[in-house]
């Protein structure tokens, strides 16, 4: 499900490898947390986060696993469970934004919901052209609920956020990186080069002020994190979510994460 | 100038590796294209790309045969 290769210059290359395309759950979360907990971070000096599936970085969070956990526990277990679940997996994002080492994401295709929100967590992002972003999680009935949108917030402007969250759609690599919410796009395929010759230009600098640096410029942004737990939870305990869930994982559809 | 429907039909087609003789304005694209959500994603951006267009997910729904798809990018060029 994930690979991680550390190279003798103090690159990690932490590869995400679930078919059909990285969808977050118990498992996904399991295996970040074993990536924070192993990473020697006094030999890293950039980490490297991609995608080794076909249909793109990540389409967000497992939406079957999800549905799962709603239908087969009792209804007061609910709120725990979601609490306990967002908690753990802002662990791990919150975790993957503050590393003290640099951190560069590579994305190609679908980069959605959940998938978009481990994107932000990283200090920049390459795209190549095929990426599409996007935060679809109205359709279901709730928010952004990984710390998508403080991260986001961060980044690029209210307008855009507005935006990508009240419309639903997505954004392409271009359009991205003129925002600002990309700090490169390459050709397919282009991606792990472009970021490998980063991580050697980052992997000059002294590493103190490396991570001085990022620790000064790139802060948590605690409050709204807090907040947006809660209000995913409030959002997610109404019978929208389960509806949509519902409908997702009976659908035949074969292109289910089209409009 | 070529219609907008041929320039779609022969991206459509090299993107997916079909043949682009076979495909006609009025086929079902996803059908004739046999492509999966991940891929019509990507199509999506070589489009805006190409036509130097956006498209937004939500005006795309309910298009289904290469002629309708043309009609939104006309509608946005």
């Amino acid at each position: 499900m994930i690979d991680l290769k550390i190279d003798d210059s103090g690159v990690a290359e932490l590869v995400l490898g679930r078919e059909p395309c990285n969808e977050i759950g118990t498992a996904m979360v399991e295996a970040l947390e074993g990536v924070l907990r192993d990473l020697d971070v006094d030999r890293v000096h950039t980490l490297i986060l991609r995608s080794s599936v076909r249909g793109g970085f990540s389409a967000g969070a497992d939406l079957r696993e999800l549905h799962q956990g709603l239908v087969a526990r009792p209804k007061e277990e609910h709120q725990p469970g979601l609490r306990a679940f967002l908690d753990r997996i802002h662990a791990v994002m919150d975790g993957f934004d503050t590393l003290p080492v640099t951190t560069i994401g590579v994305i190609h295709g679908v980069c959605f919901g959940g998938g978009f929100e481990l994107a932000l967590t990283c200090d920049m992002l390459i795209a190549e052209k095929s990426a599409r972003f996007c935060f679809p999680e109205l359709r279901l009935g709730i928010i952004p609920g990984f710390g998508g949108i403080p991260r986001l917030r961060r980044d690029v402007g209210e307008a855009v956020i507005r935006d990508l969250l009240l419309s639903g759609r997505s954004l392409g690599a271009k359009r991205a990186h003129a925002l600002g919410l990309c700090a490169q796009v390459v050709g397919k395929g282009e991606g792990i080069e472009a970021a490998r010759a980063l991580a050697a230009q980052s992997g000059k600098f002294d590493g103190t002020a490396r991570r001085a640096a990022k620790a000064f410029i790139k802060r948590l942004p605690r409050e709204e994190l807090e907040r947006e737990k809660e209000l995913f939870v409030e959002l997610a305990l109404r019978p929208p979510l389960l509806a949509a869930l519902t409908k997702f994982v009976e659908s035949t559809d074969l292109r289910p994460y089209l409009p | 100038m070529k219609a907008t429907v041929d320039t779609l039909i022969e991206l459509a087609a090299r993107h997916f590796k079909v043949d682009a003789a076979k495909l006609r304005a009025e086929d079902d694209l996803f059908e004739a294209l046999g492509a999966n959500s991940f891929e019509a994603v990507e199509l999506i951006s070589e489009l805006e790309d190409h036509f130097e267009i956006e498209l937004p997910d939500y005006e795309l729904q309910g298009v289904k045969t290469f002629a309708a798809l043309a009609a939104k990018i006309d509608k946005r060029r």
